[in-house]
Parts: structure tokens; sequence; C-alpha cells
């Protein structure tokens, strides 16, 4: 896979970058995103949770929930490029206000349920993540956007969290919990209503009378707009399938974080969506082809005559980084010969943190293999 | 070494409920695995509990996905024994409920409907009163005779950002009725929790942010009157250069020429090229122990007890957990010590 191609390619409309959490995301999209600006393209980055640094690095102090060009010294790109991190409440609240009428998106503002699931509910981020989406791409104003996705606990749940949270929203259980009788056909009506009676309860006790209340008004007033809302998750849904976009998988040399990526691969096979290839971060290649067992023989060697204690040091933390560099090349070999044909790009660790403007183009450039 | 220098003290040998929470990716399941066969280690019975639905226990011992039941997982030294529960959440509310109102057959329709994941999504902390609830039970449990049926248990908690909201059941009840069963249910939890029994063990690498939220964690837990416990320091890798040279090497400053000498010696005569990428991987090094040098000092600010693991360069399977567990046994963790 080569980065420079899909970014220089002017039919490149979209570039997700997801994966588990922990694998560098954020500083991919973000490394992607500059060297792009920086090739000329009008690039926006929509990043999730970037770490303190980084995001003051492109000039996100402080949330905006939208785009602002990154002014930095010493950035003078081509292109344009953009940042902005998701502001989820935000989102979601400027959803209900171009959905509902002013009296009808107060209400639903000010109701404590709607509070909750904005807030708390563990699907909110993805789905916001994905209307953001949808919305910089309707606005026509960049011709390359960069997203992160959310660090969510499994990386698909970016695909399945807007069928999760409709499920909650469209309400149909919490009509159950209100009205078992209009509830399913006759035969399974009886058990259930017997059960739920029990049930609504059971989770009134629990939960408390009023926030099932709350509830019960929210999806009401929500009722009206809920087409709306369904209808923009298909719209992003049907851009995330379209040759435009680009999918890179990151993970790093780790089992954990590999068999996240099979996960993901394979359901971005299953849903159709064109997947460019897997990024793989944090990796240690060897920088010399000094050969491991050569290297402690001789490490050994001059411990035992107690000579040359640097040199000694230098040949053991070789070997150390010689055994890293091999598991790291099973794990990738593993994962070729299970998905053959998907493009890798391995991107060697750099020794500290990035968290500025040098560091994401040194990450541009070990993704392009110099 | 006697027993009073190691960092698993008096104090953390007494608890009974060890909490083990980390940043994602720190190994916290690994790290709790091996603490449990630590623990287990001199006949001694471990429940290992997993809450996150993710099948964690399972990938590491390489078995089938776990059943919402208490199985043998492991034997320990000395005839101990690691039995592991991995929690489902919808099946502890059911039989949460089940205590309180005889739902049978309807139970299980109610789950089909996605009825459980409404009531959690309607009510964030409910799930973590059910889950707190369910680890509770278990530790409090008795045989026959009035003897705790586990010795330990090992809770595999969700990460340092959520593990303070996940535990202060106080506040989640909050959000629920100040009255009913879940009330004097919780009051049982809440107890265990802030007791002299419970202790919260960080997992840590030694990167800036993985301390940085091990610190925040730390902070939030003392402020919530919750005990932190160790921090274990996971996939320790040995510093190979000599302290005193580590920070000129940083900097980028080696001695090309010496270490050339060094290798001649031992009969290595590199090309010019492979030298200088043995400078380069040397520089990454220093570079490495340096920065880590600096996670050390600011976890030392902390006073917990710090315990180490080693990195396994061959990856983790099941005969690298006793390994770990051997390591924390050296440190104190469980096995033979007397108490």
């Amino acid at each position: 896979m080569d980065i420079d191609r899909l970014i220089d390619d002017r039919d490149t409309k979209v570039i997700v970058c997801c994966g588990s959490g922990g694998v560098g995301k954020t500083t991919t999209a973000a490394a992607i995103a500059v060297r792009a600006a920086e090739r000329g393209r009008k690039t926006v980055v929509l990043t999730i949770d970037p770490a303190r640094r980084l995001a003051q690095a492109l000039g996100l102090a402080e949330l905006g929930n939208h785009p602002r060009p990154v002014q930095i010294e010493g950035f003078d790109p081509k292109g344009e490029l953009a940042a902005m991190m998701l502001d989820m409440r935000r989102t979601f609240d400027d959803m209900v206000l171009a959905h509902a009428t002013k009296e009808r998106a107060d209400e639903i503002l000010a109701n404590p349920f709607y509070q909750t699931i904005s807030a708390n509910f563990s699907g909110t981020q993805e789905y916001m993540a994905m209307e953001k989406l949808g919305q910089l791409a309707h606005t026509g104003q960049w011709d390359l956007i960069v997203v992160d996705t959310p660090p969510s606990r499994s990386a698909l749940d970016f695909l399945d969290a807007p069928q999760r949270l409709s499920t909650v929203l469209d309400g149909r259980v919490l009509k159950l919990l209100a009205g078992p009788a209009r509830a399913g056909g006759s035969g399974l009506r009886k058990i259930v209503a017997g059960g739920f009676g029990i049930f609504a309860k059971a989770v009134s006790t629990i939960i408390g009378g009023q926030l099932l209340t709350d509830a019960s008004t929210f999806v009401q007033a929500f009722d009206s707009i809920f087409g709306g809302f369904r209808e923009r998750a298909k719209k992003t849904y049907e851009l995330l399938r379209s040759p435009g976009t680009a999918f890179l998988v990151v993970a790093t040399p780790e089992p954990d974080a590999l068999r996240e990526a099979t996960f993901f691969v394979e359901r971005l096979a299953t849903e159709r969506m064109p997947l460019a290839g897997l990024v793989v971060n944090r990796t240690h290649p060897l920088l010399t082809e000094l050969a491991q067992p050569r290297a402690i023989a001789a490490a050994e060697h001059l411990e035992e005559l107690g000579r040359a204690p640097l040199a000694a040091a230098v040949l053991r933390l070789h070997a150390d980084r010689a055994a890293l560099a091999h598991k790291e090349e099973r794990l990738l070999a593993r994962f070729a010969k299970a998905h053959p044909g998907i493009a890798t790009i391995g991107v060697p660790a750099l020794a500290g943190d990035v968290h500025d403007l040098d560091g994401l183009r040194e990450i541009g450039l070990r993704l392009v293999g110099v | 070494m006697m027993p009073t220098d190691q960092p698993w003290d008096a104090e953390l040998a007494r608890a009974r409920l060890h909490v083990v929470t980390g940043k994602g990716g720190t190994g916290k399941t690994t790290v709790a695995t091996s603490l449990a066969l630590a623990l287990a280690t001199g006949g001694k019975r471990v429940l290992l509990v997993e809450v996150e639905g993710r099948q964690g226990i399972a990938q590491l011992f390489d078995i089938p996905p776990l059943p919402y039941a208490e199985e043998h997982v492991a034997a320990a030294a000395g005839e101990g024994e690691v039995r592991a529960l991995a929690v489902d959440t919808e099946a502890a509310m059911l039989e949460y409920l089940d205590m309180f109102y005889n739902l049978g057959f309807a139970g299980r329709t109610l789950r089909r409907m996605g009825a459980i994941e409404f009531a959690t999504t309607l009510a964030p902390g409910l799930r973590d009163v059910i889950l707190t609830g369910k680890v509770k039970e278990t530790v409090t449990r008795t045989e026959a005779r009035g003897r705790h049926l586990y010795d330990h248990v090992v809770l595999d908690a969700p990460p340092t950002g959520r593990i303070v909201p996940f535990l202060d059941v106080t506040r989640a009840l909050s959000d629920l009725a100040k009255v009913g069963p879940v009330r004097g249910h919780s009051d049982g939890v809440i107890n265990l929790v802030h007791s002299q029994d419970t202790r919260v063990h960080l997992v840590t690498l030694l990167e800036e942010m993985p301390v940085t939220e091990t610190l925040e964690a730390i902070r939030d837990l003392d402020a919530a009157d919750l005990r932190p416990g160790a921090v274990i320091l996971n996939r320790v890798r040995p510093p190979r250069l000599p302290a005193r040279s580590i920070s000129s090497a940083a900097d980028g400053r080696v001695d090309k020429n010496r270490i050339r000498d060094g290798l001649s010696s031992a009969g290595l005569d590199l090309r010019l090229e492979e030298l200088e990428g043995l400078v380069e991987e040397t520089v990454e090094h220093a570079v490495r122990v340096d920065a880590e040098a600096r996670a050390r000092a600011r976890l030392d600010g902390t006073d917990l007890p710090v315990l180490e693991l080693p990195e396994l360069t061959e990856g983790v399977d099941v005969a690298a957990l006793y390994e770990l567990a051997e390591a924390l046994n050296a440190q104190g963790a469980g096995g033979s010590r007397v108490s």
C-alpha cells in the first residue's frame, strides 16, 4: 500500500482510521492529514479523543465542534488543514435542533433521560462520530476528510453503535413497558405480558419511577424526529461504503491488537466497505543485520573477560531488540497468512511520544517507508 | 530477602478482594490472571472474575469462551486452584431480579427482547451495581462450616478511567431508587469495597500516558475513600547500558569507536553501516530507558508498594502465566509467605 498514492488520488474523499484502543489511531490520522495538506489536499481531520499534547499541537486546546484551521509556526502547507475534536454532546444537540421544531427541541434537550443517553450511553460517541463525518462531507468544503474513530472497547462498535442506539431510541421496548397489551402476536403476548408486568415493576423499583417517566416522555417527543435521524445514519453508512472512502485498520504488533484488526477486516469485507490496508504502528525493525546468536555469543565472551562493557551492553540490547523484532515478524506473518492480499505498512516506533508537528511529519515519512 | 522487605506487604496480604485496573493495553487481564495464580500457590482457592464481556481469560488460557459459571481454569503449586467466572451482565441482572421477583420462564423472553440492555441503558449505574453485587456475593460466600469458599477473589476490572464510578456504588445509587431491594443489596457492596478486605491494584507500563492515568486513578480512589493497593509495572525490560551513560546516549552521544574496538576484541568486525545501525539502536534504547526512569520517579511520589513483571518477548501463553505468577510470589504475593 502506498499512502502517498492514496492521499494524492483526488478520488479519495474519506479516510477512516479504525482499530482497538491504544494503537495510535489518532496519531496516524493526524499524521496522514498533515501529509495530505502538505501535498496539496484541502484536508480536515476529525479526532475523537486526542492526547492533550497532540491536541495542543494541532491547536485543539478546547472543544469547538467545528473545524478550525491549523496554524502552527513552520506549517505552510500547499493545501489546507483544518482540525476538530468531537464534542459528542453538542453534536447530538445540534442534531436534535436540526430535526425538531424549536419547542420540541427544547423539550427534548431539557429531558433528564436525554441528558443521560447523550452523555453516557456507550454507543453515543460512535454514533455522533458518524454523524459529524456526514456533516463534514455534506458541506463540500474539504476534498479530503480524515477520521479517527472512538477508543471503543471493540473496534466494531463504530459500525454497530448507530444500530444499537436506534434500538433504544425507537422506543419499542419502552412502549412495551408502558403498555404490554399492544405488543407482539397473540401467542407471545400472554407470556410476555405476564413477565413484563413484573419486569416493569422490577425496573421501576430499581431505577425509580421518575426515570421511567422521563424516558417515556422523551421517546414520545423523539418519535417525530426519529425518521430524520435514521435517514442520516443511513446516508453516512452509504458514504462509508462508497468507493471514495478508504478504511485503514490500525494495529500494533501485539496479539490483542491484531485480533481486533482481524475482526475489523472481516467485518469490513462482510459490509463490503473499502479496506485500503493495515497500518501496524510501533514496530521495532532491526537497524543492523548482526544475527542474534552471534551478538549474544560475543556479549558473553566480553562479559567473561570483563572487557569492553559498552560494546557488551550494545550487543545485549541488540539481542533484545532482535528477539522483539522476530516476535513481531511472526505475528504479522501469521496475520498475512490468514488474510492474504491485505496490504500492510509497518511504522517503526519513535523513541519518544509524538506531540508536535515534527513528530507527525516523521510519522508521515515512516508511513510511506522513508 | 525477608518478607518484610517485600513490596507485597502484610496489608496487601490481608486483602481478599483484589481489584486489578489499568489503562487499556497495559496487560490488565494478564496481570490479574498471574496474580490469581500467585495467590493460589500453596493450596489456596482463588476466583478470577471478569466483567466486561471480553472473554479475555478464555483467550489467555486458550480455551473456549467461559460460560456464566465458576469454572476450574488452572491448578497452582501445593494443590492450589484458580477458578474463573465471566460475569454476563444480563444473566446477573436476571439472577438478581429473581431474588426478589419470581420471573421464571419470562426472564428468557425479556432477555431476547433486549429489555435488559434497555434497562441498563436507562440507568447506566445499574449495570455496575449488578456486577459489583455479583463480585461481593462470591467474596462473602461460605462453605457449610462457615469458612469462605474462596480465599481470594481477583477482579479483572474496567480500565482506570472507569474504575472509580464502577466501584463507587454509592454514587451510582444516586441514579437509582433510594429505597427498595437494591438499597440493602448495595450497602453490602459499599461496606466491602471500602473495607480492609479490598485493594485496588494499578497495572501500568513505564510510559508517560499510562503513568499519568495511574496517578489520576490513585488520586480519584483516595478521594472516593477506596484503597489503592500495589502499583504493578508490567512488561519491564532490562536496561542494558550502565546508568551513567544513559543520558548522554539518549542525546545521541555514543562513542562509536569504543564500540567498534570492543566488538573487534570479541572477534566481530562490522561494516560501517552495521556499526551505525547498532549505534542508532543504542540511542533509541537510551531514550526509552531515560523515559522509563522519569516514569518511575513520578510513581515514587505515590508511596504505594511497587511490583514488577518482566517483558516476555516470546508472548504470553499458559506457561508464561506461571512464570509471571512466580515473579509475583518472589515479591511476596501469595506462595508460602507466613502472614
